[in-house]
């Protein structure tokens, strides 16, 4: 009879491997942030590409770029809209990277029959958006398909920006000990527009987050210096896929204090009817900063001070064992893996 | 969060804890099983056994609906989805359960109709939204999810909706329960009762568990003070040499059940002579097929399936999971070649499998420590 322990060992090796994709086609699992995406990148992508390093940005001699996708139903939400996520989304994954986020290109895929106002008031969200975040939108694309083949709108850019001086970010430099410190309640972007699908007949004051990170990533570097080790924005896959992804490229351990996470409580109501853990919902303007100990207490009390930020928590700590694994000591005095997403999070049933 | 955060209560689970300590004889093991995988699900969520002592062991039980789907079914399921016509609606967590050909999200991005719907209703709606599709819900679940099958068929009857039918799996607590403690090779103490079927179906029909194989059972709530509370309560009652049926979950079930969901069952379905359930083969009476007054909307006799009996995989192991012989780690493949993204079982699929909650939440040696 194996023992537990051994088995339990034996599936972490497993886990550790390099990820292989086997699937013969893509199936929406594939889009939603968690292990089959990060099997498509690490397993097709990134291999026959050449790429070596995954983050949110590339850096390029003092120059940050990135690029992103976007495809959210319905376009319009309360708290944003397709265009507003479109601008934020590349200016987080710039200030991610450290770099001060200077010019965006823009990509618009549209349906045929999409009514010319739809489409006027988002290229106005998008200007506006540019312009809270200081930026400039410097060139573009446009195409149309036949109705049917695309929804809507979808809408890509492409961002440079500058890497800030103060800031040497990388999954690599983790260390145990280091704090992780959330810049603001979870879950709201993905609940917001859970809702708005109108799928569940629930209604709930739930706004979208969406908004620029690069001022309170811009407070961050004042404020904590060299002690800032590394940031991810908690986009698709929520607070648990950005831990689990960088507990597995850095090879450590997380601990997680379940009941020192923010989250308001009409989200925290609609993940509890809907059986979701808003650890795993997105965000569109709430990233993970892990902080060297000592400018912990620093960073989170300058983070605070941003717009946006005022509820900043520290949740947790790196650890060194055992490795690879995101654990979580729930309120109630338990303990158990917060592991990476597997499909979409589904309601359950009974 | 009211009327949530109450139960669970950090500082009333230590007390509870402390009287279970108090409550067991040190030399002994138990086994305790929950039937439902909803508790299994709140006792990995909430690390409800880290409170427990050493020497008392939950076991996890064949109650997840979804679990239990032979992989016949499923294909049955693929096979009327990929009709031109037809639209096949399910719940989401049907989408990954293996069948011999595939799973329904590989049919869906195979070109099948495949949409998931949180409410027979949604599917309902769906089929008066396109009338010029066939609709059909794969329904699946005990007593706790049949009776809004039951309504919905009793609305499209009533509408006279002819592009609706159902593909029932739906099942019945109490026979898998009866084999299971038929079983030769299972040891247990006593049952932690299913909260959620408890409310249609009510506590009376576990009497016979007490009275004909002499074992205690709780009916639970499903927070995790609801476990632990449940869990002395069984304790007590193997202390005190009682052995009878307890309701800790009388906030919302009623000893008789709810007789008008039982009402509507009555109406809408009947008993199939037998049903298989995945891992613990053909149990008599166990399963929910549409009566004779509702064969019109039975996707069954509209569309005929295969209706192929496929053999579960040799190497899973499911059938023991789902009876408490072994824990989901004993199991040959577990965590290796089963996972919850490719997974070869249905224990590991569903969030409410034990299987799949072991290796989500569970996956962390006890006496390992975090440094």
């Amino acid at each position: 009879m194996p023992h537990e322990a051994d088995q339990l060992a034996l599936i972490e090796r497993v886990r550790a491997k390099p990820l292989r994709f086997r699937d013969e086609r893509i199936t929406m699992a594939h889009g939603a942030g968690g292990k089959a995406t990060l099997t498509l990148i690490e397993g097709l992508l990134a291999p026959l590409l050449g790429v070596r390093e995954l983050d949110d940005a590339a850096r390029l001699d003092g120059f940050a770029m990135t690029t992103d996708s976007f495809v959210v139903k319905p376009i319009r939400f309360p708290g944003g809209s397709i265009g507003e996520l479109a601008v934020n989304g590349t200016v987080n994954d710039l200030a991610m990277a450290g770099a001060r986020p200077l010019a965006l290109t823009l990509s618009l895929v549209l349906e045929e029959g999409l009514p010319a106002d739809e489409l006027r008031a988002e290229v106005e969200a998008i200007g506006a958006a540019a312009r809270a975040a200081g930026i400039e939108i410097v060139g573009g694309d446009t195409k149309v398909v036949e109705r049917g083949h695309c929804d809507s709108m979808y809408v890509t850019t492409t961002g440079i920006g500058t890497i800030d001086e103060r800031a040497s970010l990388s999954p690599s430099s983790l260390r145990p000990g280091d704090r992780i410190i959330v810049s603001g309640a979870v879950g709201d972007h993905g609940t917001a527009v859970m809702l708005a699908r109108g799928e569940f007949e629930l209604d709930a004051a739930v706004e979208s987050d969406t908004r620029s990170l690069w001022p309170a990533v811009d407070t961050l570097l004042g404020a904590a210096g060299p002690s800032l080790r590394c940031l991810r924005d908690a986009t698709r896959g929520g607070v648990a896929s950005v831990l689990n992804e960088l507990a597995r490229a850095s090879g450590t351990a997380m601990v997680v204090r379940e009941g020192e996470v923010p989250v308001r409580p009409a989200v925290a109501g609609a993940c509890e009817i809907l059986g979701i853990d808003p650890m795993y919902v997105a965000n569109e303007g709430v990233f993970v900063a892990f902080v060297a100990p000592d400018g912990a207490e620093d960073a989170l009390a300058a983070l605070r001070s941003v717009p946006g930020c005022e509820e900043a928590a520290e949740i947790g700590e790196v650890k060194t064992e055992p490795p690879g694994l995101v654990l979580v000591e729930t309120a109630f005095g338990g303990r158990r893996v917060m592991d990476m997403l597997v499909g979409d999070p589904l309601p359950r049933i009974c | 969060m009211r009327f949530v955060d109450e139960f669970r209560d950090a500082e009333l689970g230590r007390i509870l804890a402390s009287e279970i300590v108090a409550t067991v004889e040190p030399g002994r093991h138990y086994k305790v099983m929950e039937v439902c995988g909803g508790h299994t699900h709140t006792i990995y969520k909430y690390g409800v056994d880290d409170l427990l002592p050493e020497n008392v062991e939950l076991v996890h039980g064949p109650g997840c609906p979804v679990c239990v789907i032979p992989m016949g079914r499923v294909d049955d399921g693929i096979a009327i989805a990929a009709r031109d016509e037809v639209i096949l609606t399910c719940f989401g967590d049907m989408m990954r359960i293996p069948g011999g050909s595939g799973c329904f999200l590989e049919a869906k991005a195979a070109g099948a109709d495949i949409r998931m719907v949180y409410s027979p209703l949604d599917a309902l709606r769906i089929a008066r939204e396109n009338p010029d599709r066939e609709i059909v819900f794969y329904a699946v679940g005990f007593e706790t999810t049949a009776p809004s099958t039951a309504l919905t068929l009793k609305r499209a009857k009533g509408d006279g909706i002819a592009n609706f039918t159902v593909f029932s799996n739906h099942v019945t607590i109490v026979p898998p329960l009866r084999a299971l403690l038929e079983s030769p090779d299972l040891r247990l103490d006593g049952f932690i009762g299913p909260g959620h079927v408890s409310t249609v179906v009510g506590a009376r029909p576990f009497e016979f568990i007490p009275a004909d194989y002499g074992k205690p059972i709780v009916v639970s709530g499903f927070e995790p003070l609801d476990l632990l509370q449940s869990v002395h309560m069984v304790l007590k009652q193997l202390a005190e040499g009682r052995c009878e049926v307890e309701n800790q979950y009388r906030r919302v079930v009623p000893y008789d059940g709810n007789p008008a969901a039982l009402s509507v069952l009555a109406e809408v379905f009947e008993l199939r002579p037998h049903f298989e359930w995945r891992g613990l083969g053909f149990i008599s009476h166990s399963g929910l097929k549409l009566s004779r007054d509702y064969a019109d909307f039975d996707a069954e006799v509209r569309f005929g399936v295969p209706g192929v009996r496929v053999a579960d995989p040799k190497a899973c192991q499911c059938g023991e999971v789902l009876k408490g012989v072994i824990k989901p780690w004993e199991c040959k493949v577990f965590g290796t070649a089963c996972t919850p993204e490719r997974p070869i079982g249905t224990c590991m699929v569903s969030s409410e499998g034990a299987c799949a909650a072991y290796y989500n939440y569970g996956r962390f040696a006890r006496e390992r420590e975090v440094v």
